[in-house]
């Protein structure tokens, strides 16, 4: 989502105000075209959402520096995520960990599943937020998820890109297999069509959270019909 | 005494905190000079982060010995209740002695991971006027990878791989182990109540 002028952040105000009475549990702002632009997400905008809103929120984009993400937490996220500067600087993790705990620290990974072969191989994506500058890092998807644990990440959002934006489910398989990789909580992105999919998610890929965008962005899934779905498939939710 | 003073230790919440005061209503001041919280109507602990850490910035601003003194309500919010306790297994530090016990680290496991992040239940809220309103079964917004044990200060506890400290209460000091800044109406309503307390008027 791109929200750079402030007619769009006023339409993210709104939405953002939306979800919150909606029952969402959290919301995550991405500022995708951040890192590939060399921009850092604006300050002044995050201490809007923060005065609005009464849930935790992520902010993603751009954050490359320890100073980045004291700015972003002081302005009154709770957590930030990092992405493509963590890719280009490993060490960020363990700065990032050690100055504000692990608990603020979230490490987003796009991957992309690689089918050579009988067996699929999933490769960590860098700077997915612009088609242009995409690019695949050679890192295996599963080794970069361990290796952001060991350096103080306390939170994984794992996005995986060959079921984003198709709507048919969350990938399963790879978030079965990062669930197995990953002690820290897991929050799955990338595929949600419909409630059913949430369910599957939670009850096959055993995921600690479910993210999604579009289909809460236009309707398709209300948010306090989804739960009512959860709960009642057996699912520990927050009415 | 005036004013509510959120004290400013360094921690990641001090913004989410007096946005969530200024939702209700209530303007308060961040500082970290013992004068302004000293001759405060009502004082915040936020937290976040390591125990050690912040309890040397509390040190370095002379706040260690102070915080214990005060006789006007206080509320520590996650790291800033474990604090009150005597001490943390987190880096083995010693904390404000203001509640016996020390906090521990929560029990991870494969069904839990530590840290403790999420929204959870809390269980028997005591009939406490900070916790007026609270049912039994509310969900709060928890982080944490310590938390204070069960004890005579508790006013109500959650369930981790073991039930700890949600909330506690001893004397003017106050804590809540979750975060009300962020945990929607539950919050809201437990930080109107610390607003309520008996005490000097905060406005």
């Amino acid at each position: 989502m791109r929200f750079r002028d402030h007619r769009v952040v006023g339409d993210i105000l709104e939405l953002a105000a939306r979800y919150r009475d909606a029952g969402a549990d959290e919301l995550v702002f991405y500022d995708i075209t951040a890192s590939p632009d060399g921009r850092t997400v604006d300050r002044d905008w995050v201490a809007r959402v923060a005065r609005l809103l009464d849930i935790p929120f992520c902010v993603a984009g751009g954050i490359r520096s320890v100073a980045d993400a004291e700015a972003v937490l002081g302005a009154g996220a709770e957590k930030i995520s990092v992405n493509s500067p963590a890719l280009a600087d490993p060490e960020l993790i363990d700065r990032l960990s050690e100055r504000f705990g692990a608990q603020c620290v979230v490490v987003g990974i796009d991957s992309q599943t690689v089918a050579d072969g009988a067996t699929p191989r999933y490769e960590v994506y860098q700077n997915s937020g612009d088609p242009q500058r995409a690019r695949g890092t050679r890192r295996a998807t599963l080794d970069w998820i361990r290796e952001v644990q060991g350096r103080g990440a306390g939170e994984i959002v794992l996005n995986c890109m060959a079921s984003d934006g198709v709507r048919g489910g969350y990938d399963l398989a790879q978030l079965g297999a990062a669930r197995a990789a990953c002690g820290v909580p897991l929050v799955a992105s990338g595929g949600a069509g419909a409630a059913e999919h949430f369910r599957d998610v939670f009850l096959g890929a055993h995921v600690d959270g479910a993210l999604a965008a579009s289909v809460f962005h236009d309707g398709t899934v209300a948010i306090p019909a989804l739960k009512r779905f959860l709960a009642a498939a057996g699912i520990e939710v927050r009415p | 005494m005036t004013g509510v003073v959120i004290v400013d230790n360094g921690g990641g919440n001090v913004a989410s905190v007096r946005y969530a005061l200024e939702r209700l209503g209530c303007r308060a001041q961040v500082s970290a000079d013992p004068a302004v919280v000293a001759g405060a109507a009502r004082v915040v602990l936020p937290g976040v982060g390591a125990a050690r850490e912040a309890m040397r910035r509390l040190a370095a601003a002379g706040l260690d010995r102070l915080l214990p003194s005060l006789t006007q309500p206080v509320l520590g919010i996650c790291l800033g209740m474990q604090l009150l306790a005597a001490a943390s297994d987190e880096g083995a530090t010693e904390c404000l002695g203001i509640l016996p016990g020390r906090a521990e680290r929560l029990p991870g496991g494969p069904e839990r991971p530590v840290p403790h992040m999420g929204w959870n239940q809390l269980e028997a809220p005591a009939a406490t006027p900070l916790l007026a309103g609270l049912r039994p079964g509310d969900y709060a917004y928890f982080v944490h990878s310590y938390a204070l044990p069960v004890g005579p200060a508790t006013i109500a506890t959650c369930h981790y791989g073991l039930p700890f400290s949600a909330a506690v209460s001893h004397r003017n000091f106050h804590g809540a182990q979750f975060h009300p800044e962020r945990s929607g109406a539950v919050g809201a309503r437990l930080l109107a109540n610390f607003l309520a307390l008996a005490g000097p008027a905060w406005s």
